[in-house]
Order: C-alpha cells, then sequence, then structure tokens
C-alpha cells in the first residue's frame, strides 16, 4: 500500500517539477528558431542586430550557435528549412545535426545545404558577443570563467556591456573579476584611478597591464604602477611561498609513506629490505590491476586497492621474509644483498608479466583537478589527498604500535628478544607479522605514488634511496622521526628546486643529509640508552 | 716459509699470491700466444674481440679485488666502488678525448664534439691538462682517491658503518650519477665521453693496442692483488680484520680506527679507478651508467660469490660473473636480471663464504693438520 | 695533599720503574679523578654526581647491583660515553673529556669489557700482538715486523694467561673463560697504567678465577687496577678498598668488612645477595 502511495506521489512531484520546465523548453525552442530563422533570412547588416539579439536570449545553445556561425558552419536544409549545424564538412557529404537539440541528422549532401555566410566585420562581432554571453550563463563557475577571459580583452564596444554586467551580477567572485577586466581597459587607456583597483590584485594579465603602465610615459601614472606592482610583488612572494611550502609537504608526506614502512622493517626489526622499493611497485601494480578489474569505475577501483595494494605487498613481503630473511637474521649486510637480489627479480617479473613500459592508471573525477586559493595559489586535489592519506597511514601506525597487543610484542621483542619468547610471545611470529605490516605499508604508498607519479617497474628503485636516507635521517626506530624527516626532506627539495633545478636540488639534499649524519650519526631522533656492547 | 725480512716481500711469500700471480700470468701468456700466434681459422685462435672482452674481465676483477679489501677485511661494504671505477674511468676519458683533437665531428682542436654541439665556447677549467696523458694518469688515481678521502673522513669520523654506510655509499653514487646525467656538468652528459682514437699514440682500434691494453690490464690487477695482499698480510691488515669484527676493541686498544678505514678505503678507490680507467679504452666509451648503484652491488655480488676475505675469490667471482653475464645476455637477455637477483639470494644464503669457502674447505678436508703447521711457521 | 707527602708516597712509582712510557702525571695527586659527573639517558640518570678517586698502584674493586652506573663508568673513563657534565681527569695533566678512545687508550688506559670481546678471527697470538704498546700509526702498522724481544714479549704473556698451546689458533674457538684470560693478556700487553676490568671472572671456574685474583693482585702496586664485579667472593678475596655504587652514585667507600656493615650498603645490594 504505502510503496503504492509512494509511487503515487513521486509522480505528483514528477508531474509539478517537470511538466512546467517541459513547457518552457517549448516556448523557447520556439523563440530559438524564430531567431535562427532571422539569422538565415537577414541581411548581413541586420545580422548585427540579430546576433545580439540571440546572445542576450540566455538561451544556453546561444554560444554554439554563434560560435557556428562564425566559423561558417551554420545552415539550412534547402528542403526542409532546418535549420542545421555543420560537424564535418570534409568531402562530399556533411554531417550535421539539429541546431536546436543536437540531435545528429546523420550525412548530408553538401548541395542540399545553404551554408549562411559570414564576413569579417560579423565575425569580429561575434567574438566581442561570445566573450560576454557566457556573463549571461546561470552558473556562476562559467560567468566567472568569461569574465576572466576578459581580462585585457575588454575593448571600448564592450565596456558598456560589462559594466552593466559587472552590476547586476549577484556573485561577488564575477563582479570583482569584471572589475578587473574594467579597470585594465582604463589602465589601457592611462587611467590613474584605475590603477588602485589593481593593486590587491594576484592576476598575471592585471600585472601586466601594471607592468605595461609602469613603463608608460605618464610619470604620475608609471609610478603608482610601480608602487601598485610592488605590493602585488610582496603578496605573490607570500603566496609562492605557501606554493613552494605545499608541494614541500605534497612531497614529503610522499616520502613519508615510502618511508615509513621502511622505518617499521628496519628502524623497528633492523631488517635491511632492498626489495621495499618494489613493494611499494606492487602496492602501484595492484591499483592498475583493479582499474582493469572495474573499468570504468576508478573511484571504486582505487578505494578498492588500498585495502588489496596491502594485502598484495604484505603477502608479498611475507614471503620474502619466510623464504630468505629469516635465515639471515643478524648479518644485516647480507640481508641488504639478498632483498636487492629480489628487488631485481620483482622488477624483472613486473617487466616481463605486464610490461617494461610504464602503465597509466586514471586519477578519478573527485580527485582530479585542484582547489583555488586565490588568482596565483591553487592546490593539486590528488597532491592533497596523498597528504591525507599520508597523515592517516602514519596515525594508523601509531595506534598500532603504541596502543595493540602486536605493537606491545614487536617492541618487546625488538628490545630483548630471548626475554620476549621467555615471556611467551612467539617471536617468529611477531617477526613475520611486523615485516607484514611494514610491507603492507609499502603498498599503501605505492597506491597513493600511482595517483600521482608512473606505474611502472622502476617506481620502486626511484623511492628506494630516499625512503633510506629519510629513515636515517630521521633517526633509525623512530616514527616520529620518519614523519618530521620525510616532511623535512620533502620541504628543503622543493625550496631548492627552484634555484637550482631538480636534479642538482636532489643531489644537495644528498649532501646535506650526509654533512649532517657528521653532527647527528643516528638521526633528528636518535634512540638513546647504555651502550650495547658491554 | 722463510720469515719477512722485509714487510715489501711479504705479499709475496704467502701460497696463495703464488698461485694467483704463476695462473694470471700463464693466462695472460697464454692468451696473447693463440691471439698472435694461431692462425686465425683455427678453433684455438682468440680474437681480438675476445681479448677485449678478457680485457674487460681482468677490469672488473680489480675492482672486485679493491671492493674485497674494504668489504672482506675491513667490513666496510661499499655499494659505491662503482663511482670511484666510474671517476678513474672519467679521467681517461677525458684524456683520450682529448687525444681525438681536431678528428672529431666537428673538428674543432680544442673542444670535444659534445661541447660544440652545445655551443660551449672555450674547455672547462676542469678539462685543463687532460691532454698531457702523466696528467690524466695521476688524476686516475687522484679523482677517486680524493673523493674517498673526503667522504670516507666524514663518515668514519662521525663512526657511520654497517648498513648505514652502505645506504649513504650507494647515495653517493646515486648523487653522481645524476649529476653526470646534466649536459651542464661538462662530462659528455647521458652519452658520455665515446668515439675515442689512440691512445698514447697508439690506435685503439689496431689489434696490436687491444692486446696491449689488456696485458697492461693483468699487470694491473697483478699489481693491484699484491697491493691488497701487501696490506692484509701486514699487522694493518689485521688491525682491518680487528676493526671489522670488534670496532670499539680495537679502539680501546689505541688504534685510531677511523684512520685505519680510511687509510685502506682511499687505497680501494684508487684501485677502482685504475680498473676503471683501463676500462674505458677497451670498451671505448664512458658513460654515467657506470655510476648506477645496480653495477655497484653487482660488484658486491662478485665477491660475494667469490668468497669474501680472500682477494682472489673476488677475482674468480668477477670472471664468472661476467661471463655468465655475456652468455644470457647473449642467449635470453630478459633472463638475465632474473638470474643475477637469484644469485644474490642463493649465495647470500647458501654459500656465504662463497667459492672460495668451497675451496678451502675441500683443502683442509684433504689436509687436515697442513694450514695450521703453516701458521705456526709464520708466527 | 703536600708536595712532600706526594713524593714520599709509597705508592708512589718512579719513572723508571714504570711499565710503560705513559705520560700521566701523578706527581700531584691520583690517578683517576672523577667529579660531580652526571650522565642521563632519555630523562634516566645513570651516573648522579659521581666522585670518585684512584690512587696510584691501587686495586680497586667496584661493586653495585644491576643499573648501578658501573659499566657507564667505564665508558665515560674511556670515551666512550660523554657525561653531561662534571669532570674527569687522568694524573693531573690530562683531561679526559676532551679526548676519545684511541687517546685514551694510548695514554695508558686499558679496560676489559664485560663480555669478552677478543678478535675471533684471529689468532690468539695475533690478539696479543694487536695489543702490543707499539706506535699504533698508519704507516708504522703497515710495515710492522714482528721484532724477537715482541715475540718474547708475547710470550711471556702468553705464559701468564695459560694459552701457550692455543697460541695458533683462532681466538673464536676459546671457552668463555680463555676469552676472558686473553682479554686480560691483551690488557698486559697494552702495558696501561690504568686497567679497567669489567666483570673478570664471569664463567671461569673456581681454580680460573682464584688464577685471575692472583693476576689482579700482583699487578697493583705496579699499575692502578679497576675491577668491577659481581662475584662477592672474588671481590673479598682480592679486595683492599671497596667502592659500592648505588643509582649512579657513591654509596660506601672503604674496606670489605667497612662497607659489608654500612646498613645502607646492606640495605640496597648486600641485603638482597644474602
Amino acid at each position: 500500500m504505502s510503496i503504492f502511495r509512494l509511487l503515487a506521489g513521486l509522480i505528483f512531484v514528477w508531474c509539478i517539477t517537470l511538466g512546467p520546465s517541459l513547457a518552457t523548453a517549448q516556448v523557447q525552442d520556439d523563440a530559438a528558431q524564430a531567431l535562427l530563422q532571422r539569422l538565415v533570412e537577414a541581411s548581413n547588416a541586420e545580422r548585427t542586430a540579430v546576433l545580439k539579439q540571440i546572445s542576450e536570449s540566455g538561451d544556453e545553445r546561444a554560444r554554439g550557435w554563434l560560435e557556428a556561425f562564425s566559423a561558417g558552419k551554420l545552415a539550412t536544409v534547402k528542403e526542409s528549412g532546418t535549420t542545421v549545424v555543420v560537424l564535418n564538412n570534409v568531402g562530399r557529404n556533411w554531417t550535421v545535426a539539429s541546431a536546436l537539440n543536437g540531435e545528429e541528422l546523420g550525412k548530408v549532401s553538401r548541395r542540399a545545404l545553404a551554408t549562411v555566410r559570414v564576413n569579417n566585420s560579423l565575425r569580429s562581432e561575434v567574438e566581442g558577443l561570445l566573450a560576454v554571453i557566457d556573463l549571461t550563463a546561470a552558473n556562476p563557475d562559467v560567468r566567472l570563467a568569461a569574465a576572466r577571459d576578459l581580462l585585457g580583452e575588454v575593448d571600448g564596444a564592450l565596456v558598456a556591456q560589462i559594466e552593466q554586467r559587472a552590476q547586476v551580477d549577484d556573485n561577488s567572485a564575477v563582479r570583482d573579476m569584471l572589475a578587473t577586466a574594467l579597470a585594465i581597459h582604463r589602465l589601457e587607456q592611462g587611467d590613474v584611478s584605475a590603477v588602485e583597483t589593481l593593486s590587491g590584485s594576484l592576476n598575471a594579465k592585471a600585472r601586466a597591464a601594471l607592468n605595461n603602465a609602469s613603463n608608460s610615459d605618464d610619470p604620475a601614472l608609471a609610478a603608482a604602477a610601480a608602487q601598485a606592482l610592488e605590493s602585488i610583488e610582496q603578496k605573490l612572494k607570500m603566496n609562492r611561498a605557501a606554493e613552494t611550502l605545499y608541494f614541500g609537504l605534497s612531497l614529503g608526506s610522499v616520502l613519508v609513506l615510502a618511508a615509513i614502512g621502511l622505518a617499521i622493517t628496519f628502524g623497528v626489526m633492523g631488517v635491511i629490505n632492498m626489495a621495499h622499493g618494489e613493494l611499494i611497485m606492487l602496492g602501484a601494480y595492484t591499483t592498475w590491476g583493479m582499474q582493469q578489474l572495474f573499468p570504468g569505475q576508478p573511484g571504486l577501483a582505487l578505494i578498492l586497492s588500498i585495502p588489496a595494494g596491502f594485502l598484495v605487498a604484505a603477502l608479498a613481503g611475507i614471503a620474502i621474509e619466510r623464504s630468505v630473511i629469516q635465515y639471515l637474521k643478524g648479518r644485516p649486510l647480507e640481508t641488504l644483498l639478498a632483498t636487492f637480489g629480489i628487488s631485481l627479480i620483482l622488477q624483472q617479473l613486473v617487466r616481463t608479466l605486464v610490461s617494461p613500459l610504464n602503465r597509466s592508471v586514471v586519477t578519478p573525477d573527485w580527485m582530479s583537478g585542484s582547489i583555488m586559493i586565490n588568482e596565483a595559489l591553487s592546490l593539486t586535489l590528488n597532491r592533497l589527498y596523498v597528504i591525507g592519506f599520508a597523515l592517516v597511514v602514519f596515525a594508523g601506525l601509531m595506534l598500532i604500535m603504541r596502543k595493540t597487543r602486536l605493537g606491545l610484542e614487536v617492541r618487546a621483542v625488538t628490545q630483548n628478544r630471548a626475554m620476549a619468547r621467555s615471556m611467551g610471545i612467539k617471536a617468529t611470529k611477531v617477526d613475520i607479522l611486523t615485516f607484514a605490516l611494514g610491507s603492507g605499508v609499502a603498498g599503501l604508498a605505492g597506491v597513493a605514488l600511482s595517483q600521482i607519479t608512473n606505474v611502472g617497474p622502476n617506481l620502486g628503485q626511484n623511492y628506494i634511496i630516499d625512503s633510506f636516507m629519510v629513515v636515517v635521517f630521521g633517526g633509525v626506530g623512530n616514527l616520529w622521526g620518519t614523519l618530521v624527516a620525510g616532511l623535512t626532506l620533502g620541504t628543503i627539495n622543493q625550496v631548492l628546486e627552484p634555484w637550482a633545478g631538480a636534479v642538482l636540488a636532489k643531489i644537495m639534499v644528498l649532501v646535506m643529509i650526509i654533512l649532517f649524519i657528521q653532527k647527528r650519526p643516528k638521526g633528528l631522533f636518535p634512540q638513546k640508552g647504555r651502550a650495547a656492547e658491554g | 716459509m722463510a720469515s719477512s725480512q722485509t714487510w715489501l716481500f711479504r705479499p709475496f711469500q704467502e701460497r696463495s699470491t703464488q698461485i694467483f700471480l704463476g695462473v694470471l700470468f700463464s693466462a695472460l701468456v697464454l692468451v696473447t700466444f693463440l691471439h698472435l700466434f694461431m692462425p686465425q681459422d683455427s678453433a684455438l685462435h682468440v680474437s681480438a674481440y675476445t681479448v677485449t672482452l678478457l680485457g674487460k674481465y681482468l677490469c672488473y676483477a680489480l675492482l672486485a679485488v679493491a671492493v674485497d679489501l674494504v668489504w672482506g677485511y675491513l667490513g666496510i661494504l661499499s655499494l659505491g666502488h662503482g663511482a670511484f671505477f666510474a671517476l678513474g674511468g672519467y679521467a681517461m676519458g677525458m684524456y683520450l678525448m682529448r687525444q681525438i683533437g681536431d678528428r672529431g665531428t666537428y673538428g674543432d682542436p680544442l673542444l670535444p664534439d659534445f661541447m660544440v654541439f652545445l655551443n660551449w665556447q672555450e674547455l672547462p677549467w676542469y678539462w685543463l691538462g687532460f691532454d698531457m696523458a702523466w696528467f690524466a694518469f695521476i688524476m686516475v688515481l687522484l679523482a677517486p682517491g680524493l673523493l674517498a678521502l673526503v667522504f670516507g673522513f666524514l663518515a668514519f669520523r662521525s663512526r657511520v658503518t654497517g648498513v648505514y654506510l652502505s645506504i649513504i655509499t650507494q647515495a653517493l653514487t646515486f648523487a653522481l650519477m645524476l649529476a653526470f646525467f646534466r649536459n651542464e656538468m661538462g662530462f659528455g652528459g647521458n652519452n658520455g665521453l665515446t668515439d675515442f682514437r689512440d691512445i698514447l699514440g697508439f690506435n685503439l682500434r689496431s689489434d696490436a693496442t687491444r692486446l696491449g691494453l689488456f696485458i697492461a690490464t693483468g699487470v694491473a690487477l697483478a699489481i693491484g692483488y699484491v697491493i691488497c695482499r701487501g696490506i692484509v698480510t701486514s699487522k694493518l691488515g689485521r688491525v682491518s680484520i680487528a676493526c671489522r669484527d670488534a670496532e670499539a676493541r680495537t679502539r680501546f686498544l689505541g688504534y685510531r680506527v677511523e684512520r685505519v678505514q680510511l687509510f685502506v678505503f682511499v687505497v680501494s678507490a684508487m684501485l677502482a679507478g685504475v680498473a676503471g680507467a683501463l676500462y674505458v679504452p677497451q670498451v671505448g666509451i664512458i658513460n654515467p651508467s657506470e655510476f648506477s648503484p645496480l653495477f655497484s652491488i653487482e660488484i658486491v655480488v662478485w665477491v660475494a660469490l667469490g668468497g669474501r676475505a680472500t682477494l682472489y675469490g673476488a677475482v674468480i667471482g668477477a670472471i664468472l660473473v661476467n661471463y655468465a653475464k655475456t652468455v644470457f645476455t647473449g642467449v635470453m637477455p630478459d633472463a638475465w636480471l632474473f638470474a643475477l637477483g637469484a644469485l644474490f639470494v642463493l649465495v647470500t644464503v647458501f654459500l656465504p663464504k662463497g667459492i672460495a669457502g668451497l675451496l678451502q674447505k675441500d683443502r683442509k678436508a684433504n689436509a687436515n693438520d697442513d694450514a695450521p703447521a703453516a701458521q705456526e711457521a709464520t708466527a | 695533599m703536600s708536595m712532600f707527602e706526594q713524593l714520599t708516597n709509597r705508592e708512589r712509582v718512579f719513572e723508571f720503574l714504570e711499565p710503560a712510557q705513559s705520560p700521566v702525571d701523578v706527581r700531584h695527586g691520583p690517578i683517576l679523578y672523577m667529579e660531580d659527573v652526571n650522565v642521563s639517558f632519555d630523562g634516566f640518570h645513570a651516573i648522579n654526581n659521581l666522585n670518585l678517586t684512584i690512587d696510584d698502584g691501587e686495586l680497586r674493586c667496584i661493586i653495585g647491583p644491576n643499573g648501578a652506573g658501573k659499566t657507564t663508568m667505564m665508558d665515560i673513563i674511556t670515551g666512550k660515553t660523554r657525561p653531561d657534565n662534571g669532570s674527569v681527569w687522568f694524573g693531573s695533566r690530562h683531561n679526559l673529556l676532551t679526548m676519545n678512545e684511541p687517546e685514551i687508550a694510548s695514554l695508558g688506559i686499558g679496560r676489559k669489557f664485560q663480555k669478552p670481546t677478543v678478535f675471533e678471527a684471529l689468532t690468539v697470538f695475533e690478539n696479543l700482538e694487536l695489543a702490543m704498546a707499539t706506535n699504533k700509526g698508519i704507516w708504522p702498522t703497515l710495515t710492522a715486523i714482528l721484532k724477537p724481544e715482541h715475540r718474547d714479549r708475547i710470550g711471556e704473556v702468553l705464559e701468564t694467561i695459560k694459552l701457550e698451546p692455543l697460541c695458533n689458533k683462532p681466538a673464536g674457538i676459546l671457552s668463555h673463560g680463555q676469552k676472558q684470560w686473553l682479554e686480560i693478556g691483551m690488557l698486559l700487553m697494552q702495558k696501561p697504567r690504568l686497567l679497567l676490568v669489567d666483570e673478570p671472572v664471569a664463567g671461569m671456574t673456581e681454580q680460573e678465577m682464584e688464577r685471575t685474583a692472583e693476576l689482579l693482585t700482583s699487578l697493583a702496586g705496579k699499575q692502578s687496577v679497576v675491577v668491577v664485579e659481581h662475584d662477592m667472593g672474588f671481590v673479598r678475596s682480592i679486595a683492599r678498598k671497596v667502592t659500592v655504587l648505588h643509582q649512579g652514585s657513591v654509596l660506601a667507600e672503604g674496606t670489605m668488612d667497612q662497607v659489608s656493615n654500612d646498613p645502607e650498603v646492606i640495605k640496597v645490594y648486600l641485603g638482597e645477595e644474602a
């Protein structure tokens, strides 16, 4: 019963919401048809007015028409008289679509079509109209983008129109943008008062205009512009610093992700796992694999990759621990060599089984794009997600090591293996679990990395040295140290990069670490304790 | 065995040195004979190509001996010896480059081709002097030696040892690789230095020069081996082992552990540099890939396979692995990395003492009381 | 202490009688002097205002429960651990806090570790050879040749530590007790002015222990010996003066009888043993 009632209700709602909109669409179509008809039939002189009417009609399709018109792709089918847009004008038969509803009408012989003629003066007319047409769009984002396009492009013909829009628009960002556009125009005309409007703007075009003005012959204008430029420069510097910091943190969090698993296997267990990078690679390939399993749903695949990547890498880690590392206990250098061998095998395995080439991993929509803080500063979303992910992983690991039974046992076994065993802790089991945990985290790092870098057989190799550096720099066996060291190194790298170049910055960071170890051989946060040898 | 009159002759009194030098010189003579006096179509004829290939193996062998000196006897696992090898190689490459003179593609009498290509106007200062052989040959020792000195000084002073040192040496060679990849460094960037013409006036493409280089490499290996054996059999060698096994104890005995480490490390780096210098004219190119961490760690596995702390084991390992590499990359190139990876794992897990360990075991089984008696005699 | 007392001090060892050419200056007082030394690891005070004076030629036993700071104290003297503050002087001329381990070792301070640390890959003979007091620079070591007098010296020590038959065996095959002896032998080769001996009799048989006691007492007088030991019987057999460490500072000092009757000491240490 209730279902019926619900259905009835839904239908009712649908009727009252959709009904009128259908009706208005009909009305619009009629009006639009009439406008197009006039455009086709009018003389060139009259067309200017018609074009203007079209652009002011507020019709969403107006832009398409104007663009088609200006490109000479607006036509009427001679027989039926319907107005169409030519989609493809190559060959004898042209593909056309209805101008009103965009429906494809298939191929029509060139001869059966009458193209609406256009000349250069009309074309420039249309260009001006196109520039402002989106200013009337319903979506404020579209309006803002349109307003941005106007910066530096305003000419006398448009001023009145823009001024009018600048007053009526209900979105402050759009209004500001339009004001900036107008001010740039006024500045170009030599109006000193425009400087004031522009002085706070971070927009590149505004800056360019000010720059031009500062070289102008009018000393008052030049001085005012120069001053405004200086204050902008100041602001830009701040923004650039913020951007560098953001990139630094983002690179840093990548390093933290890559290194934190190592901080567990190397720092806590004392096992040198040179195949750690390849575990990261496995995580990244898992993401790729999941996306192959769920084509068209990159978001879902990515989310599923988080547990899957962890599992794959953790299982690989267990296999490595059981097959090799357990036999090399207490021989760190041999462990290093053996695990390096494993890393070679894993790399070659991926090359053979998947491909020696990079695979592309799709970034889901909700992760692409960026948040714009202001004109000069925008934060890319994928990096923001990686920073967040790194912090979550770090917090999770901290919790595991500090608050769980496993963490307690791990710490017990690493501090005194014999004692821990005599207290009933299964050291072997703890070894396996710890190694699996560290490896799994490497897999997580791989999942994250797949979103910001190429996924290829060499992915891990590129991170292994950096990861070790982070662990050594932070102080072995200290997760906090790894966090601080990773973020610090990332930031330093980004600070150095602009003036030293990427390669040199990397070299400088390596040299810095080597020198740093001089001062503090045990890293930022050394583990203190009574001398182990006695 | 006679008691040691002076430390200079000490290495030659070791049985293993005598055997090693004997085998090495016989091999040199044999190859030379087979190359020169066997008719081309004979199955026993050794082609110029093979001579150069063998010369390359001998370079690797010298490099492996250098690594064994620091790893086997001092316990320092250097994952950056490729850097010293490459620096020696670059020093030689720069000399060979300057020898080309105006015979390059662009015919510039002073600038190497790649600099002309990059529109450089003048020779960078660090290229000066490399037109003189003696200067270049000194730099072959000095460049890697200085790097080892500075790096070792910093590392050993702050007591960075064990895996930390290994990782830092790896970072070192990685950083150098990145640096040498840059065109602005003035070492030919990606492509490195190549298209050499002649060395000391001899045409590098002639068979006679190739044979000469092969013999020179053999002699260098012999000298390097004797130097290492000399260090190892001296009291300093025993101190090295002491540093390796109980660093703190050695320090409390009054030895400056960091100086011992530094000395041996620098000697080893110089030997690696010589190996690199002899390698370059034989393969005809030096590029940044010699700096790659993979190459450096490969050297270590040669030594591991041959057997650490034996010196001759390093030679055996280097030749075996590189022979295998030649065969593999010819027959099935994809399998080589699998084989190499497996070698890393198998040697460390199942053959920690390497091939030399197997040999020693055999010898011990054969003559059980022989070894202690010999030791008593030396003591 | 007046100059006169200094000169007439029975313990005073004249230059020509000294076993090694140690530059230590003991004319103005004790051979080792530690004052107000503090060390803490992560907030844990391992050494707490430690004051300790060792006279030249003295045999001193240091006892104390686990964690009393005995090994840390030795680490400080030998330069392995740097204290947070305080001063440590070797004789009246050498500030040990400004020196590193090899410098301190070549000044004439020898140390035996708690866990016997010998070079297992080297023979017993070679172990002693390395410990021998000679120029330990790089070049002299590289070109060193074993002279007959060196061999004799090694032979003497081998005899003392009863390891002659094993002289050419690698030290790795020695038993725990033998390693202890070898390490003591290495100390003897160093000819130090001050011997720091950490638990010398751990793992030794009764008989070996007796010989160790004999050896250490015979060294005293010529050299200063500081022994850290847990074995009370052993301490009683050799000790003239005993220092009790507790929580990083000196709890009591005196003869064995004095300290074993000290109520504080009984409370924290001996009481538990009994």
